[in-house]
């Protein structure tokens, strides 16, 4: 109407628009009404004449003003609708069809809301409705659209796309019935959906909703000249810079960020970036996220494949001036330098870098200490890799008993062929038997040995044999320790013995026992046959879940099978290697879904149907009270002050008290406590007269007297003034973003300290039960946060300034964690409590609500109840003692630990 | 009239508390008579005036032999001079001295009262005779005066629109004090004055006003009435009014001082919202003034 998207529901009202020229006679014709005056000065007025000019008529634009006011309240009665909904309302069920992948994660609540509202406004219509997610079909049922708007919520997205097996099936079902029908598109291409739709068009009406954006999804993680290389892939060309995390453990074994870097689209599909990581660090890597973007596309998880072996060499001491292509390991370092860290030294300094590889050649002495140490690693998973060689053979290593170290026992002496002193011809290799590691490598026919060691016919030798010559002797042995393995070459890793180092045949076997590295570079081979245990997946949303309970997977599956129920993107484990599925595979290409002309495609930034009667209304009110005053004014009935009162009232609308940004003037002249301000208003107050109780009960019973409370913007506020923060966990909160991250950290390092509450300690303990203890991950996931333990009976704050045990609040529970006590804490003799942390703990988390068993009015009266009678008053005390606890603990540090030097001091002092 | 019943029921409870107003006329005179004195004339009366030589003529009974004693010659021991003067207030009781334009301010009653009765302290304590003006009080002197005057005063209770100045009983050659707006009929107040004249009293016209009445704020259509509404007065734009208003009022107070002129009395306007200590001292000289 009007050209506006503009819309009445009772239009006849409209007519009484028609009164309002007649309304303008009527009100010109009445003067405002006289106000009476008492006033002993009326005889002198008595006789005094008007001035015949004088208005005695309502002025014009007084007049206005009322016919706007009643214009106004006409067209608001008359219900007037901005964008209205023009949907024709058809009688048809409405079947609401989700594609329901991962694609459509990232707008997944704006998809929900809008497929509720579409529900609620069928139900209003009295339709009934269906819902089908074609990834993840279930039972098609008709039901009042209501029911369906209240179950919406179990739906989610998978981490898979539909097959076309399954829009084919989802055609089946649908066949021969009769919807209109709201395809919820995640927006990608896939063959299937055509049919479908076709299917669709001939059930009623189609309507797309489709998230405008494009899909993005990461296709590739790989180790490239060192650097590894991450590259991610759009559904359009676009040009956006989304920030990637990668992330692993850090030492404490504790998910972190490790590195920064944003993806670049610049009008392209493809967006690559490189990430130089040192070694180590690479090797941690665990997924790579794109922040920003809940998808399981948006995670890319990592495998071994990424990871770079370490690979330790240890030569035999020779005291000869070796020439270099003598040198045993020469032709080792030459086929690993490629690919593997390479660690030369003494066992003993090389042990404790804990390498994958350890390559012996041609040692044949260990001390003791380090054949123990060296069993132990192995043991506990390390490849040794032996080789053999004049030393070895001259020695009595493995002669009578089986060395644990070897896999074989060997003959004294080993033996020459070919030689000017010997029999024979120097031996070939025979081809690798099929149940060899080695099966299929072309053995090259000019391989030649001509000395080695010999292995004792034992009954368990035949299974140990990788490889032999053509004689039948062994020449690669391997024995199986615990989980790890020791593999000895009977020959010598330089090309004294064989020409075997010289082949390409070395650098192959020495990858095909993952020397190289984790998993070999023929995967399918590799992978064929074996059987791979989910040990994490991904939800749609891209969160990692845990994947024991799920089938195992066929390896050639794994590797080329579409995802989908039964293969869900996550980490598998086959033994002792890993393999990471993920969502997209590096060839996988991402089509935009191109909708025929016919069908309606809608986004979500439609403006929803606005109704202008409460503005209207809102408006006739103000009108009428400017009017009111206007008539005030008119008649004398106010006088300047009044008005100037009245101005000064609509002038002075008192502003929104906005989080302004703190002074330090403010701040440092008097310590205050402080709270995380988390855009609640309820936790924010709630806070505020939590810490203004427990400020008043310090300010009582402690010589700390702090000033009121002060809430801190984490992202605009500076931190360090504050000796404390109470940081209330609250779902509604936003993460904070880098830069607070990083000032939060700040602060935790220079002495700050945390006190997290999730404030759900009475349904949930501590960890990601309640959304809460979620949220709570999610924002410590980035912070630097030691190990945890919970408080020890020993701990300092438990005698700070009152002794206490339990820390509860409004809840009382026990599971409160601080920073761990470093594990060489040892209790002194005849001291109640070890020498602990010599600092204070940066964070203190624990669910028990304790502002509000602070919080306390401006008189001082507590505002929320706190258990039971006598004993929820006890509680509350008990839960101001470890406030005072926990204000002194971080105002004097280990002040009380120090204690435990007393005696030494009283001592010293000759006591 | 607020003070009223206060008055009465504090009387009747207590009987020895003054009445407020009668307490703040105290208070109000207690800050005019501290260096004002008698008649600074030597005679018949109680208080020591001088010490003078003794003049031919006078007999030995005068002769101060306690002074005399202490010097050569002899001296005569002299009084000051005390006569007592009859005053006669006036203080208009009409509905119309009910006025005040803000709340916070007090009617014009209260404000004329609070001076009558602060001047008759002042006056009885200096010895003269104060009464009301009419037959219901004739002037007697002595604190009981001041008791029995702020209970006249209170208990004046007459209704009419505007007051006419009471001039009948007046003691020849004595003095009267008349406070009132004037607003009423002005040849009332003439006539009055003029009997007074006649008798030879001469006094004070004290004309007391709303800063309103003076002012004349008002805007808009209004219709004025008098405070019994016995008078009315329509205006459809009352900020006109303003100018013909201050010109009356201004034509009135200068009628009044020429008619004081004439009779030889005098003429002040006072307005509430004005110092009421400056009014008590204008007052009370010009009692003085005239004597």
């Amino acid at each position: 109407m009007f050209g506006l998207p503009l819309a009445f529901t009772t239009p006849w009202i409209l007519v009484a628009l028609i009164g309002l020229p007649v309304l303008w006679l009527l009100l010109r014709a009445v003067p405002p009404a006289p106000i009476r005056r008492r006033f002993p000065g009326v005889v002198l007025l008595l006789g005094l004449e008007d001035d015949e000019s004088v208005m005695d008529r309502t002025p014009w634009w007084l007049l206005l003003l009322r016919m706007l006011l009643v214009a106004c309240a006409i067209v608001a009665m008359a219900g007037p609708v901005l964008n209205p909904d023009t949907n024709e309302s058809s009688n048809r069920p409405m079947l609401v069809l989700l594609d329901g992948s991962w694609a459509s994660a990232p707008s997944w609540r704006q998809q929900s809301e809008a497929i509720v509202a579409t529900l609620e406004e069928a139900d209003r219509q009295g339709r009934d409705a269906a819902v089908l997610q074609i990834a993840a079909p279930n039972e098609l049922e008709i039901l009042p659209a209501a029911i369906w708007a209240k179950r919406f919520v179990d739906f989610a997205p998978k981490p898979w796309r539909p097959s076309e097996a399954q829009f084919v099936e989802a055609a089946g079902t649908l066949k021969d019935q009769s919807f209109d029908t709201l395809w919820v598109s995640d927006g990608l291409q896939t063959a299937g959906r055509d049919a479908l739709l076709s299917t669709l068009r001939e059930l009623g009406d189609v309507t797309v909703l489709q998230d405008p954006a494009a899909v993005i999804g990461l296709r590739n993680l790989e180790l490239k000249d060192g650097e590894l290389v991450l590259s991610a892939h759009a559904s359009n060309a676009i040009t956006r810079a989304p920030e990637v995390q990668l992330i692993g453990k850090d030492p404490t074994g504790v998910d972190r960020v490790l590195a920064n870097g944003s993806l670049v689209f610049s009008g392209e599909q493809n967006a690559e970036t490189a990430f130089a990581l040192p070694a180590e660090l690479r090797g941690r890597v665990s997924r790579v996220e794109i922040s920003g973007i809940d998808s399981a596309g948006a995670v890319y998880l990592t495998d071994d494949s990424i990871r770079r072996r370490e690979v330790a060499l240890i030569e035999a001491d020779s005291e000869q001036e070796g020439l270099e292509l003598l040198s045993p390991s020469h032709f080792l370092k030459q086929a690993l330098i490629e690919n593997a860290d390479l660690l030369e030294g003494a066992l003993p300094d090389v042990l404790p870098a804990n390498p994958n590889v350890i390559v012996l050649s041609d040692v044949a002495v260990l001390a003791p200490a380090e054949k123990t140490a060296l069993l132990e690693w192995v043991e506990t998973g390390g490849l040794l890799l032996r080789f053999a060689g004049p030393q070895m053979a001259a020695s009595d290593l493995s002669r009578d008993v089986e060395d644990p170290l070897m896999p074989v026992r060997l003959r004294a002496g080993g033996r020459a062929v070919g030689g000017a002193m010997s029999w024979g011809e120097p031996k070939a290799i025979a081809p690798f038997h099929e149940d060899s590691p080695f099966a299929g490598l072309v053995v090259p026919e000019d391989l030649r040995v001509t000395a080695q060691v010999v292995a004792q016919p034992d009954p368990n030798l035949a299974e140990r044999v990788l490889a032999e010559l053509s004689d039948g002797t062994p020449l690669v042995t391997r024995k199986i320790v615990e989980q790890g393995q020791v593999v000895l070459f009977h020959v010598t890793a330089n090309a004294e013995w064989s020409d075997v180092p010289l082949s390409g045949l070395f650098v192959q076997m020495l990858d095909r026992l993952a020397v190289l590295s984790a998993s070999g570079s023929n995967e399918a081979a590799a992978m064929e046959g074996t059987v791979w245990q989910p040990i994490q997946v991904l939800s749609g949303q891209g969160r990692l879940l845990d994947g024991q309970n799920l089938s195992g997977v066929d390896g050639e599956a794994l590797l080329n099978a579409d995802t989908g129920l039964n293969l869900q993107p996550g980490l598998y484990r086959s033994g002792k290697s890993s393999f990471a599925r993920n969502v997209l595979r590096p060839d996988d290409v991402l089509e935009r879904v191109r909708w025929p002309d016919w069908v309606r495609v809608t986004g979500f930034e439609k403006p929803a149907a606005f109704d202008l009667k409460w503005l209207l209304l809102v408006a006739a009110m103000a009108l009428l009270a400017v009017d009111t005053l206007a008539s005030l004014v008119m008649s004398g009935r106010l006088r300047g002050t009044s008005i100037a009162a009245i101005a000064t009232f609509f002038l002075w609308i008192p502003e929104p008290s906005q989080a302004q940004s703190l002074t330090p003037s403010e701040t440092t002249d008097e310590i205050a406590l402080a709270y995380v301000l988390t855009g609640d208003t309820a936790v924010d107050d709630l806070s505020y007269s939590g810490l203004y109780g427990l400020s008043n009960v310090l300010f009582q019973r402690t010589s700390v007297e702090p000033v009121n409370p002060i809430g801190v913007d984490l992202e605009a506020d500076e931190l360090a003034f504050f000796p404390l923060l109470y940081w209330p966990i609250s779902t509604v909160q936003s993460l904070p973003s880098a830069k607070a991250i990083e000032k939060v950290n700040d602060y935790l390092r220079s002495g700050g300290m945390i006190l997290f509450d999730t404030r759900d300690a009475d349904v949930a303990r501590l960890g990601s039960s309640s959304p809460e203890g979620r949220r709570l991950q999610q924002i410590a996931g980035a912070l630097t946060v030691p190990a945890l333990e919970p408080i020890p009976a020993d701990h300092v704050l438990t005698r700070t300034f009152y002794l206490l045990q339990d820390f509860p609040g409004r809840y009382a529970s026990r599971d409160v964690w601080v920073e761990a006590a470093p594990p060489d804490a040892e209790q002194v003799e005849g001291m109640p409590f070890r020498n602990l942390n010599d600092g204070v703990t940066p964070v203190v988390i624990g669910g028990n609500d304790w502002a509000s068993a602070w919080a306390t009015d401006r008189f001082g009266v507590p505002l929320y109840q706190v258990g039971r009678g006598s004993t929820g008053e006890r509680q509350r005390e008990l839960a101001y003692r470890f406030g005072v606890n926990l204000v002194m603990h971080v105002l004097t540090g280990n002040y009380k630990s120090d204690q435990v030097h007393v005696p030494a001091l009283l001592d010293r002092l000759g006591q | 009239m607020s003070a009223h019943p206060q008055l009465r029921r504090r009387a009747e409870a207590a009987a020895s508390t003054l009445p407020p107003l009668l307490a703040r006329a105290n208070t109000l005179a207690n800050t005019v008579l501290l260096g004002e004195h008698g008649r600074r004339r030597a005679g018949l009366g109680d208080d020591f005036w001088q010490y003078r030589p003794v003049q031919l003529g006078d007999t030995y009974r005068m002769i101060d032999w306690r002074k005399s004693a202490k010097t050569n010659a002899q001296y005569v021991r002299q009084k000051e001079w005390q006569i007592a003067q009859s005053v006669c207030l006036w203080v208009d009781p009409s509905a119309s001295m009910d006025y005040s334009s803000n709340p916070k301010r007090p009617p014009k009653l209260d404000r004329a009262r609070l001076l009558a009765l602060a001047v008759s302290i002042l006056l009885i304590r200096a010895g003269e005779r104060v009464g009301l003006a009419g037959t219901a009080l004739p002037p007697k002197r002595g604190d009981g005066q001041i008791w029995r005057l702020s209970e006249a005063m209170l208990a004046q209770d007459q209704r009419d629109d505007y007051g006419i100045p009471e001039a009948r009983a007046m003691i020849p050659n004595s003095r009267a004090v008349f406070v009132s707006d004037f607003m009423g009929n002005f040849e009332a107040v003439e006539h009055a004055l003029y009997k007074a004249a006649d008798r030879g009293v001469r006094g004070v016209l004290l004309q007391v006003l709303d800063p309103a009445e003076e002012a004349f704020p008002f805007s808009g259509r209004a219709i004025f009435e008098s405070m019994q509404a016995q008078v009315m007065h329509e205006t459809r734009k009352a900020n006109d009014l303003h100018a013909k208003y201050k010109e009356r009022l201004q034509e009135r107070k200068t009628s009044l001082r020429r008619l004081a002129r004439v009779t030889g009395w005098q003429y002040e306007c006072h307005l509430t919202d004005a110092p009421v200590q400056t009014a008590l001292l204008w007052l009370y000289r010009a009692l003085e003034r005239g004597r």
